[in-house]
């Protein structure tokens, strides 16, 4: 009795993810309050993190969960789908989602005012909502919807920000990520009238059936500038740096370590799930087009980094190189890239969250964070800014921090592939996080703080996040073998490509 | 004529009006400093995605797809590619409502929706 209780419950889990922090979006707006919005925004995204674990071990020992919307089976039905990669995903999305919220009432008084947090919570429970909707949607056209919620609520986070820029940098990632999300909506009206289906099983099986190039290739460059944009790929990610540098810390924390990387996780799917690698690189060869997309993202966004006086700024810039070497594992296509390539997803989400922590105890205490501003403050805030070297090691790829694991296996990845050139790239664009991170460092720590300024540690609401997040870096970077293994099972499941069978349904 | 040229044109028609609608709309959204006029070449930009839709439902002789008495003879056209955009138009709605609020913030904030000026205000602030 109790078994088939908790079975019937297991089964509903994908629905209640993605419905419960969107049903409580509204209430936040309702509470109006800003202790009992994030009171509730807190339960939810708790109840997410259970929820995406319970999946998790579910899927890692039974296979598979599918939910069908509305009780219609796909391929006609909506069908949410959670699979070994995805579950992942969702426990990385809604796990640092909850330590970055946690963080908030430390942090967003400084930056929002008081009778605007309700909104914030609201928005950010959609954005998640989103988020998650888009990691575990089986079909395409939802991957868009849900993709269209998170970003219409991520604009109006970025547009919280303190500065009138932020408007301005909010408009500007409007604009450009509708367009990103028109693209991909073409991508898949050309998919939808090559096969006559949208569900992702159903689209992978029938893809690899369809004669001639030309309509595959258009569909898959929609799709790739379409997520691209998303995702923040040098050139179509230069909305970023303005909108994480405008928009509240505690904002750049939750969208750099989520939004990039769910948009990321959705162009894996693409790219291995449903084109499939010898569909989109070996017949259409798209490789050539994502290699060097990737190396460019890496050096650009790391020189440019250099040159920063902000440090929002800076780690903005380095978010655009870090995106470079994620993509550039999908773009070597072989088991050891690909593993660098996911394990960086989650070490960067780790770090990178940690490290705009870091900026908003910065604001919280001093309320700006240019380089001339954090001169001598290692002495004065110890913690914190302990934390920001550990992170900005991680960013650099020292042993021992996360970041060396995911470079071990690009370099590893680049070697295996036959392109030791790209390999030296990778150390070479590295020497360069060292110097933007040195910069940061010389700042903090030899030079004299300025006269009568005094700064308290940053208060345990905040500390405590950041560390849970920079010591996460360390844990993983020391156990790295735990998080490859796992990106190794994703990646080999991205390497077996689209199920091969016959179509679901019958022909269309 | 060639016959080849009259296919190309005329046999793919709805594509390029699709094509035409959605250049001219990203060519809007690209050159015009005005803020309401870049949404509205967003809009023109994302119509062009809707019609392409539409016209991929399109069946000959297909009529509306009520299932009635007409028996198994009867062609309706392909009513998924109206339902989609029936979302995706909900979508441009609350994207274009989303980005004209964003513009009266941006006027209150600067007094001005030119991106040019906007942008000159910004260059002082750094």
């Amino acid at each position: 009795m109790s078994a088939s209780w908790v079975a019937h419950l297991e089964s509903q889990l994908p629905a209640i993810q993605v419905v419960a922090p969107m049903l409580t979006a509204p209430v936040c707006v309702l509470l109006r309050r800003s202790r009992a919005a994030w009171m509730l925004a807190m339960t939810v995204t708790l109840g997410s993190l259970l929820t995406s674990l319970l999946m998790l071990r579910h899927v890692l020992l039974h296979g598979a969960l599918s939910y069908q919307m509305g009780g219609w089976a796909p391929p006609w039905g909506i069908e949410l789908r959670i699979e070994v990669l995805n579950a992942f995903v969702l426990v990385i999305v809604s796990g640092i989602s909850s330590v970055v919220l946690s963080a908030a009432p430390g942090s967003l008084p400084k930056e929002v005012p008081e009778e605007r947090h309700y909104l914030f919570y609201a928005a950010f429970l959609l954005c998640m909502t989103g988020l998650l909707g888009m990691t575990s949607a089986g079909d395409v056209f939802n991957v868009f919807v849900f993709l269209e919620i998170s970003s219409l609520s991520s604009y109006t986070l970025v547009a919280l920000g303190p500065s009138r820029r932020a408007l301005v940098a909010a408009f500007r990632y409007l604009i450009v990520g509708t367009m990103g999300g028109t693209f991909l909506l073409l991508g898949i009206g050309m998919l939808y009238m090559m096969t006559g289906t949208l569900n992702i099983v159903d689209l992978g099986i029938r893809l690899v059936e369809v004669q001639g190039d030309r309509t595959l290739l258009v569909a898959l460059a929609c799709v790739v500038v379409g997520t691209s944009i998303k995702l923040a790929l040098f050139p179509l990610g230069l909305w970023l740096p303005n909108a994480y540098t405008f928009a509240p810390a505690e904002v750049s924390a939750f969208l750099a370590a989520t939004a990039t990387k769910v948009s990321y996780y959705v162009l894996a799917r693409f790219l291995f799930l449903i084109f499939g690698v010898s569909l989109a690189f070996d017949r259409l060869h798209f490789d050539h087009v994502l290699l060097p997309m990737a190396l460019v993202a890496m050096f650009v966004g790391s020189l440019v980094a250099i040159f920063q006086t902000d440090l929002k700024r800076l780690l903005a810039y380095s978010s655009l190189a870090q995106v470079g070497y994620m993509v550039l594992g999908l773009a070597l296509a072989n088991r050891s890239g690909l593993t660098g390539g996911i394990v960086h997803l989650f070490n960067h989400a780790l770090m990178k969250s940690g490290l705009f922590l870091v900026l908003a105890a910065v604001v919280l205490r001093l309320g700006a964070t240019r380089l001339q501003d954090v001169r001598g403050l290692g002495r004065q805030m110890p913690w914190t800014m302990a934390a920001f070297v550990v992170g900005g090691l991680s960013l650099i790829g020292v042993p021992l921090t996360a970041g060396f694991v995911s470079k071990w296996y690009l370099v590893q990845g680049a070697l295996e592939s036959g392109r030791p050139l790209v390999a030296a790239l990778i150390l070479g664009s590295s020497l360069l996080a060292v110097v933007y991170v040195w910069r940061v460092v010389e700042e903090i720590y030899f030079q004299p703080a300025p006269e009568g300024r005094q700064v308290a540690e940053a208060p345990l609401g905040l500390l405590v996040p950041i560390w849970l997040l920079i010591g996460g870096t360390v844990v993983f970077g020391i156990f790295g073998s735990a998080t490859a293994d796992v990106a190794r099972q994703a990646a080999d499941l991205l390497l077996q490509g689209p199920p091969v069978g016959p179509a679901l349904g019958g022909s269309p | 004529m060639n016959p080849v040229f009259w296919q190309t044109v005329w046999g793919l028609l709805p594509y390029w009006l699709v094509i035409v609608l959605m250049m001219i709309g990203l060519h809007v959204v690209m050159t015009k400093p005005n803020l309401i006029k870049k949404i509205i070449g967003l809009n023109v930009f994302q119509t062009g995605v809707i019609m392409f839709y539409i016209t991929l439902g399109k069946v000959d002789g297909g009529t509306a797809p009520i299932f009635g008495s007409g028996g198994d003879e009867v062609v309706y056209s392909n009513p998924v590619p109206h339902v989609l955009m029936l979302t995706a138009i909900v979508v441009g709605i609350a994207t274009t409502s989303l980005a004209l609020a964003l513009v009266v913030r941006l006027h209150e904030a600067y007094g001005t929706i030119e991106e040019d000026q906007i942008r000159r205000l910004e260059g002082d602030e750094v």
